[in-house]
């Protein structure tokens, strides 16, 4: 198991000096001077010489990076260009918020989801079966925005029982973790439902049920706990497709996070800002799938052994 | 595949296709988009750039049958000009991720060693970034447009295809019909042409179907965000995203436009799943 999680903790370092690289390179893209499109006219001799600086844009690319990756190591991300703070300030005071919103959508679409999932396939070609299904496809086809926006339109407005946007009570966070996890529970229902009905078929459940274990004890130790592996997965990958939608959601609600903080950091031409909450994104997305990489080796010990 | 084989192969996977419901309903929907995209200007019932001041914000009715929007212009017409927009960026990023996918696929896997170490390094760099995000910063940088658009979906879903193409090569190569194909005298193009490829297709053109979904959903997004297609070019995305500040007043301008994006979206994934299972049975549930 030591060398299992050894292992994958090595193999996670190219990946995550590689997203650096990556990270850097948006910055190589924007057309002409850099500096002067994100500074403006206006800018001070000195604030154009401190950017100049931060970046290198003189230096050679691998310079460069060597540079930037010390930086990034030491917690160094440059300063915000509207706000003249440290980036990892604002960064750190983004994070909370988008890790609450998007915690509460992981846990609505996992326990909803597999909940869906569990009961289409234990009763398949049910009325729930169906409706489910359907319902599914349905959520998976809606764009984020969108339901968000009509949430607002049916629960805020029409019936005011929730508050339109912020954040504050409990309240506040239902209409922004529901929107956001609605494409995510249509997936894993859609994935459980099809894992559990594989699983149901297999030689070990029948055995199971043919010794007389109650079908409730079957479906949970038997079926659930094999079919968790796809799904553990699905769920990684979900994280990252919780924290794209999190850009959005929070758009929609003014839900004051990284990714609100990120679009307005778009709009103000503040790359480095960006660069930094792209970086803490990708950070987080890669931490997660190795976390979701160990969790294989505490499910499916035979994963571990292979190393 | 001779012609036969291969005419007989269209022909069973259509007979398995027609059995599905959903999946023709998916074909109906691809199909009235595609209409609606190449007869815009004959099916729009009126100019979708036309202002009308004093009817801003019409509830749907006889004159604008889905309303208009915060300029009085026509919301219908302008969700069948918007089909342009969604099928292009689709479609152009779809041949993107396709084509680098495969020509990086089959380096990868044809050339082996360093070649292929760095290629799936890199692929797994980028399938590091969250949905969405790599397409934010590409966009960001290069600044918003159709063109940027379609180039920062395309980046997006290129290094799923790059396994895709890796992986079956990996395969093939290590097939007994490859060797002895190679055996015969078989050259490296035409193993990969009559081999590989052919065995891929099934599968690149669920991929590339299902992609068109999600495609379009990025695009709409970006345009949402304020990344993609720049105002007044009709894009569903930007629709939605004006129609916002209207909410309480006229919640039709934002809302039936995202209609579009699901139903367009809808259509993509049933009949990519539809695709799936009557192309080759063995594909369920992987792609």
């Amino acid at each position: 198991m030591l060398t299992f999680v050894v292992r994958r903790l090595l193999l996670a370092v190219p990946v995550l000096l590689g997203v650096v690289f990556v990270v850097m390179l948006t910055v190589e893209l924007i057309p002409g001077d850099a500096v002067a499109l994100m500074l403006g006219e206006h800018a001070t001799p000195e604030a154009v010489a401190r950017l100049r600086d931060y970046l290198g844009l003189d230096k050679p690319l691998l310079v460069r990076y060597v540079g930037y990756v010390g930086r990034v190591a030491r917690g160094d991300l440059g300063r915000s260009i509207q706000q003249n703070r440290p980036v990892v300030d604002e960064l750190a005071d983004a994070w909370p918020a988008t890790l609450e919103l998007t915690c509460a959508a992981l846990v609505i679409a996992a326990a909803a989801g597999v909940a869906a999932g569990v009961v289409s396939a234990v009763w398949p070609n049910s009325l729930f079966d169906g409706v489910a299904r359907v319902g599914s496809l349905f959520g998976l086809s809606m764009p984020v925005f969108w339901t968000g926006l009509v949430l607002i339109v049916v629960f805020a407005l029409w019936l005011p029982w929730l508050p339109v946007g912020g954040m504050g009570s409990p309240s506040h966070l239902v209409l922004p973790a529901v929107t956001l996890a609605l494409p995510s529970l249509a997936m894993v229902a859609r994935m459980t439902r099809s894992s559990v009905l594989e699983v149901l078929r297999e030689d070990y459940v029948r055995t199971a049920r043919a010794k007389g274990v109650a079908e409730r004890l079957v479906v949970a130790k038997h079926a659930l706990r094999n079919a968790a592996i796809p799904i553990l997965t699905l769920l990684g990958l979900q994280a990252g497709q919780l924290m794209g939608g999190a850009v959005l959601t929070e758009t929609v609600f003014s839900w004051p996070g990284l990714g609100r903080l990120m679009v307005k950091a778009i709009f103000a031409r503040d790359y480095v800002l960006l660069q930094g909450a792209v970086l803490i994104f990708a950070l987080a997305f890669v931490v997660i799938n190795l976390a979701v990489d160990l969790a294989y080796g505490v499910l499916d010990p035979r994963i571990a052994r292979q190393g | 595949m001779s012609e036969r084989a291969a005419a007989t192969l269209v022909a069973d996977t259509w007979q398995r296709f027609r059995r599905n419901r959903l999946a023709l309903a998916g074909l109906v929907v691809v199909i009235a988009l595609a209409v609606a995209a190449a007869g815009a200007p004959w099916l729009a019932p009126a100019d979708p750039a036309k202002q009308s001041l004093i009817e801003k914000r019409a509830r749907p009715g006889e004159k604008f049958l889905l309303g208009a929007d915060e300029f009085g212009r026509d919301i219908l017409s302008r969700i069948i000009y918007g089909s342009r927009v969604a099928l292009l960026v689709g479609l152009l990023s779809v041949a993107i991720a396709l084509g680098l996918g495969l020509i990086l696929g089959c380096l990868a896997g044809f050339a082996g060693g360093w070649v292929d170490v760095v290629i799936m390094r890199g692929v797994e760099i980028l399938l590091a970034f969250p949905y969405l995000l790599l397409a934010i910063a590409v966009v960001s940088a290069l600044g918003p447009g159709v063109l940027n658009t379609t180039i920062a979906v395309g980046i997006w879903g290129t290094p799923t295809v790059i396994r895709l193409v890796r992986g079956a090569v990996l395969t093939a190569r290590e097939s007994e019909y490859v060797r002895a194909a190679r055996a015969l005298g078989a050259t490296s193009g035409r193993v990969l042409t009559r081999h590989v490829l052919r065995n891929i297709l099934p599968t690149v053109i669920v991929y590339s179907t299902l992609f068109m979904a999600n495609a379009i959903l990025v695009e709409a997004a970006l345009s949402f965000l304020g990344l993609g297609v720049p105002p007044p070019t009709p894009s569903w995305g930007l629709m939605v995203s004006s129609g916002r500040d209207f909410l309480l007043v006229a919640p039709h301008i934002a809302t039936i436009p995202g209609l579009a994006i699901m139903v367009a979206v809808l259509g993509f994934n049933l009949l990519g799943d539809g695709l799936r299972d009557a192309l080759d049975p063995r594909l369920r549930g992987q792609v």
